[in-house]
């Protein structure tokens, strides 16, 4: 899978789940996702949890964590390091 | 007696038990404990840091924070902590507000400190920077990079002196300094001794960060009694299955936070895979326990004693209910909030300030020891959330103060309080403080809100949500990113709305006021 298919599918996740209404293009790849509150620990979970099925992948508790998943390029970067 | 004699007396007592652990193992003896924190005193001292003063801690969790606290202490100076992962403007206006003689940090935070100090007027505060807190190295590091400072005593303030001044959410826009006594502190400690009778075998859990009042609890308690306190980092606390090896790794037994970690921690900790039978009390406070959750974490870990703890920052815990051995599985009510504490004393109270029959509606009154006494600087908020008046047939003793929580309770038999609900703007997220209004605060400095409004709403999964109605200025909806971004520069995480919507103008009562009854039932 290319990184920018990761990109695109995690986007689309997090602007259906939690930011609803929202305009595609104000989430960059660089938009803080955790110190801003756009993910809030449960969200987090739920994300966790997306990124397991979607990519076949298993995420490690001590990942979970702003330093892995505050933007998209981390999430990707996380995800693609495990495919 | 102070907070430092507890330090005091374990040192001598215990001085190679463990008395702080963190989480990647680092821990110290109550002998290195003391001597730690009787350096920094003598470093403060050097400072200027007399009794009567304030010292700021800016600080990540970690042993260098506790000997921090102790240091301060030790000078006869009251600490005010504050959250490290808040924005600095908001903790720059903190310590400039309560004009701290010293402010202790990191070199992390100390461009960002020292920007917003000055912004407030206070940019010549002298800071005490430490590298990296962590394991007591950073403060050691520190301290031994200048010639050592002269050697003090350690000053036991009298009951009435300031030991810590906590800053919560305020209705105005700005944080408020809760300032707490020495006597309001440890009236607390010894009620936690006298309840949970703690043993210095006990490891303590320290899940709330230090600006929060169960830090109280967490600290004083274990090291009054030689026993362990075993810091949990914020990152850990947040995340349930981290955070469930790490109570297994640490051997906690005794369990303090918000119910909001608990059930986040029944329902993806995967608790089934963790042996945690050390576990003898779990404690939680700061909110609603959501029933469903509740059931779940003791249906999951049936052998602990659990106390729902209540009480605002004013008073610390003022009344508490320990949950019978099993749960009806039928049961859909929160526990109540308990009988009062055997330091303090409490009424229901009416509008008037007439004391109410028993099973009637009425705002939570309390008084006693660990009632505070005021705010920092601001006599007139005291003024209306405490009375000096009697209140109802306790008029006789008037010369006391009451603390009015802003509670509704009813009262059950047994002297048993039950909670109804909240008389003001001020809601509970996840155990921490929030007034709506500050939220409102703040969104009205951003330059195309024109009309803000925000509500607090039940959520199941959540326990609460907090939404926020706006209209803008040209009327097109904000992106919810930049608005999430821009309150993350003026708002803790925690206070930032879960939720925004947007109408071309917000409903109006009557009298052209917010309509918020409206405003709760739209999306």
């Amino acid at each position: 899978m290319e990184r920018q298919d990761i990109v695109d599918t995690v986007k689309k996740f997090i602007l259906e789940q939690f930011l609803p209404g929202e305009d595609p293009d104000e989430l960059t790849t660089d938009t803080p996702l955790m110190t801003t509150g756009i993910l809030d620990s449960l969200a987090t979970l739920k994300l966790v949890t997306f990124l397991e099925q979607e990519f076949d992948i298993t995420v490690e508790a001590h990942e979970a964590d702003a330093a892995n998943l505050n933007t998209l390029d981390l999430i990707a970067d996380l995800v693609d390091g495990k495919l | 007696m102070t907070l430092q004699h507890y330090l005091d007396e374990s040192v001598e007592r215990f001085p190679e038990r463990t008395a702080v652990r963190e989480a990647d193992g680092a821990s110290v003896t109550y002998g290195e404990l003391g001597a730690l924190s009787d350096r920094l005193r003598d470093r403060l001292a050097s400072m200027g840091v007399s009794p009567g003063d304030r010292v700021g801690i800016y600080l990540r969790k970690s042993i260098d924070a506790v000997a921090a606290i102790f240091g301060v202490l030790k000078t006869g100076a009251a600490y005010v902590p504050v959250d490290p992962s808040a924005p600095p403007s908001r903790n720059g206006y903190i310590f400039a507000n309560c004009s701290v003689k010293v402010a202790i940090t990191e070199k992390r935070f100390e461009e960002g400190l020292r920007k917003h100090l000055a912004a407030e007027g206070a940019g010549d505060t002298p800071l005490l920077v430490i590298g990296e807190a962590g394991g007591g190295a950073g403060l050691h590091a520190a301290l031994d990079a200048v010639a050592a400072a002269p050697r003090v005593a350690t000053i036991h303030t009298d009951a009435d002196a300031l030991a810590y001044i906590l800053y919560t959410s305020g209705s105005t826009g700005k944080p408020k300094g809760v300032m707490l006594t020495q006597r309001n502190a440890t009236s607390f400690v010894d009620w936690c001794s006298e309840t949970f009778a703690p043993v210095p075998e006990d490891v303590f859990s320290s899940h709330a960060p230090f600006h929060f009042d169960l830090s109280i609890l967490d600290i004083y308690t274990p090291l009054k009694h030689g026993a362990t306190l075993a810091l949990v980092p914020e990152d850990v606390g947040k995340d349930p299955q981290k955070l469930a090896r790490l109570i297994r790794d640490a051997r906690i037994t005794v369990w303090y936070s918000t119910p909001s970690i608990l059930s986040l921690l029944v329902q993806y900790g995967k608790l089934e895979d963790f042996d945690l039978s050390h576990i003898r009390t779990i404690l939680f406070a700061g909110e609603v326990f959501p029933i469903v959750h509740l059931k779940a974490l003791h249906a999951r870990l049936p052998h602990p004693r659990y106390f729902n703890l209540y009480g605002p920052t004013e008073t610390n815990v003022c009344t508490f209910y320990e949950l019978p051995s099993t749960i009806p599985v039928e049961r859909a009510d929160p526990f109540p909030i308990g009988v009062v504490c055997s330091h303090l004393e409490a009424v229901v109270v009416d509008e008037e300030g007439n004391e109410v029959g028993k099973g009637e509606r009425g705002e939570l009154c309390i008084r006693g020891a660990s009632v505070t006494p005021g705010y920092w600087n601001l006599p007139e908020q005291a003024a209306k959330a405490y009375l000096t008046t009697g209140v109802g047939k306790s008029a006789a003793a008037s010369s006391e103060r009451w603390y009015k929580t802003g509670d509704v309770v009813t009262e059950e038999p047994g002297g048993v309080y039950v909670y109804a609900g909240r008389k003001d703007r001020m809601v509970k997220k996840r155990g921490y403080r929030v007034e709506l209004g500050e939220i409102e605060s703040c969104l009205y400095r951003h330059p195309n809100v024109r009309e803000a409004a925000v509500v607090a709403i039940p959520d199941d999964e959540l326990g609460l949500k907090v939404r926020a109605h706006v209209a803008t200025r040209d009327g097109a909806r904000i992106s919810v990113i930049a608005l999430k971004g821009f309150c993350a520069q003026h708002l803790p995480v925690y206070m930032i709305p879960d939720v925004f919507s947007f109408h071309p103008e917000l409903p109006k009562t009557s009298t052209e006021k917010t309509d918020y009854q409206t405003l709760l039932k739209m999306e």
